[in-house]
């Protein structure tokens, strides 16, 4: 074809609707006549605190030394009911993340890293290992609908309780663990024959609705004694409602994931399509709190997305009291990892794309049951990186509450924030920058 | 014995004392008066002891117990030894819902029905009910035994794992993956031993009893076997 042929022809053109990736999709489909299973959290892009500034301080706001100044960082958890709540050390915590989709080396890391800061990790679903308990000062013990693993002697040894409800990348959806998972051990704990592709159930078997679970937390408090901060955590969906559920129930803490949130695998159609962002999920929350009188006593923990210092500010100018990661901690320890590109080709995909979790083939050792491949992560090592972040982004959390003129971050208020467009406005309730404009609210 | 009168005193009391108990106490056996239907008596027991319920009991009554025997001499709510480690628990009348849920071990005995899910999630633990259970009993029971001597409802042992379910009466349907299997000799033995254990001597022959348990057909997800979800 010549030149001149060329300004003849139409030039190629793909289509927005059908992009490469639905393309690639419907032949994968196609090809194998089952959905596509997954780990992570969505990968479409959604508004996000990307789309949030903080305004620092001005002639009528005026900063705190960096160097100088204090910037407190504690968060105390459940000191609505509980006799012993607990007290953090940075308003950041590790997200449940159960041993079976992690490696017993990731799950000692995630308490070794958190410990390090004076955080808290969290058990998942299949229980808690002694190697997680030892090496973590501060424990969650989830109480999931599969009850995998529960007991009440790990009850009494958590410090807190999460009653997990849901989770954002699959608000309505249960818990997954492939064949290649299911280890001896993992089936032991977990009371199932080794090598079945396991499902955890997706609503609570002794529970149904609000009234049924004010009762359920009273009987983990009388198991107790009354002692644990107990968390509700519920997947973003309809964030107003659930927060206030969960503190007509009697939660302590409220764990809210929006969809940016990550699993151990599902289906990637419940990743990309179930659930709202983590951004437009904080305000109805922080309303719900405010409007029952509870904001600041029933502490909010959010999750779904969080990855620096920046998005911590953010999540508790908002209203927050703290927030929680698991994708972040995971690449922290060495997840996707670029000095595995090698590994990642093997397996058709590439570092920072990786997330066939599920598969238990992971070349970091990390969402493996594989002995060989787990073996390479160093615990201590891994745990070192993982604290090593968390400090990074508590400074720079700290950054910002200064440049605000905060002399602790759960000062930061929605009224340091703008939003860089409209739809981030509407969802924060903040203004949109340079403007007074706050879509949704008022007269507008 | 102690006796503890629940119209008196708080729940909190009577649950943190039943708690405090070493292994050798010589407070074996309580008794608590006037329940009225409040949440949790008895809850997170640890301690080999008795503790009498004298009337109904509601929600999680004997919760994740361990070791100790509790008795129901009334009905029982929701969730009845819930999660139960050890020990044995004794509804002297009905049970309400989710009976027995995600058991890991010891002895359930229901004298009368069991409402629907009776034994759903049960990790190991044994559920007799001399009377019927309601609809999706089994329901993913993944270890223990559930013995019904009157009839099952809808959907029993719907997508079962290794639980083994023996039904005396009359099931109206099976769930997803559940099949009727052979009644060998172990089983008949077995049987005849939580019989025993449940007080249902002489008054039931296993011969009348059929045996349910998983197809294992679902146990690996295919494609082909997508209608059966």
């Amino acid at each position: 074809m010549t030149a001149q042929d060329r300004w003849l022809h139409t030039p190629p053109r793909k289509s927005a609707t059908f992009d490469d990736a639905s393309i690639a999709e419907i032949r994968r489909a196609a090809a194998t006549g089952i959905y596509d299973i997954r780990g992570a959290g969505t990968k479409r892009k959604v508004p996000h605190f990307d789309d949030l500034l903080f305004l620092g301080a001005s002639i009528s706001r005026y900063p705190l030394e960096g160097y100088r100044e204090k910037c407190a960082t504690d968060v105390t958890i459940g000191t609505r009911f509980a006799k012993k709540p607990i007290t953090l050390k940075i308003p950041i915590t590790i997200a449940g993340m159960s041993f079976g989709s992690l490696s017993a080396q990731a799950k000692e890391a995630l308490g070794r890293g958190a410990s390090a800061v004076g955080t808290s990790p969290t058990t998942g679903d299949g229980g808690m290992t002694p190697e997680e308990r030892s090496h973590s000062s501060i424990l969650v013990y989830q109480l999931l609908p599969s009850r995998y693993g529960m007991n009440p002697d790990d009850l009494r040894r958590a410090d807190a309780i999460e009653v997990v409800v849901g989770q954002g990348a699959k608000p309505g959806g249960g818990g997954m663990l492939l064949g290649q998972k299911i280890s001896k051990r993992v089936a032991e704990m977990r009371t199932l024959p080794e090598g079945i592709d396991q499902r955890s159930a997706c609503r609570h078997p002794d529970w149904t609705g609000p009234d049924d679970l004010e009762i359920k937390i009273q009987e983990l408090r009388e198991i107790t004694d009354w002692e644990k901060p107990i968390y509700v955590k519920v997947g973003a969906s309809r964030p107003y409602y659930d927060t206030a559920l969960a503190i007509k129930a009697g939660a302590d803490a409220v764990v809210l994931d929006g969809m940016q949130g990550g699993t151990a695998a599902t289906q990637d159609v419940f990743i990309e399509h179930v659930g709202i962002p983590t951004l437009a999920a904080i305000p109805p929350a922080v309303q719900a709190l405010q409007e029952l009188g509870m904001h600041r006593k029933v502490q909010l923990i959010v999750s779904g997305g969080i990855r620096n210092g920046a998005d911590v500010a953010k999540a508790l100018a908002l209203g927050a009291d703290a927030v929680s990661i698991g994708t972040a901690a995971l690449i922290a320890l060495g997840d996707n990892d670029p000095h595995l590109e090698d590994e990642y080709r093997k397996l058709g995909t590439t570092a920072g794309a990786y997330d066939d979790w599920h598969e238990g083939r992971d070349p970091a050792g990390i969402t493996t049951q594989d002995p060989a491949l787990a073996a390479r992560l160093d615990p201590v090592l891994a745990g070192r990186k993982l604290a090593n972040y968390l400090t990074v982004m508590t400074l720079e959390a700290q950054t910002i509450a200064r440049a605000c003129g905060k002399s602790h971050v759960h000062n930061l208020e929605p009224e340091d924030l703008v939003a860089l467009n409209v739809e981030a406005a509407a969802m924060a309730r903040v203004p949109l920058a340079g403007t007074n404009w706050v879509p949704g609210v008022g007269q507008w | 014995m102690p006796e503890v009168d629940l119209a008196v005193t708080p729940l909190r009391e009577l649950n943190a004392a039943l708690h405090k108990l070493k292994p050798d106490t010589n407070e074996t056996s309580w008794r608590v008066l006037n329940p009225r239907g409040q949440h949790a008596i008895a809850a997170g027991l640890d301690a080999p002891i008795l503790v009498t319920v004298e009337g109904h009991a509601g929600y999680y009554c004997a919760g994740m117990n361990k070791q100790a025997t509790v008795v129901i001499n009334g009905n029982a709510g929701q969730g009845v030894a819930e999660n139960m480690m050890s020990g044995q628990v004794h509804v002297k009348g009905d049970a309400s819902q989710a009976a027995g849920a995600t058991g890991c071990g010891g002895l359930l005995v229901i004298d009368g029905n069991a409402s629907a899910r009776c034994g759903i999630s049960m990790k190991g633990i044994d559920i007799v009910v001399k009377g019927s259970v309601g609809h999706l009993s089994a329901f993913m029971a993944q270890a223990g035994n559930l013995v019904v001597l009157g009839d099952a409802g809808e959907a029993l042992g719907d997508s079962i794992y290794e639980a083994r379910l023996y039904v005396r009466g009359s099931v109206k349907s099976l769930g997803a993956d559940c099949i009727e299997k052979e009644m060998r000799d172990e089983h008949k033995a077995e049987l005849r031993r939580l019989l025993d254990a449940a007080g249902v001597d002489g008054a039931a022959d296993v011969s009348e009893f059929r045996r349910y348990g998983s197809a294992r057909k679902l146990y690996h997800f295919h494609i082909d076997n997508a209608g059966s979800y």
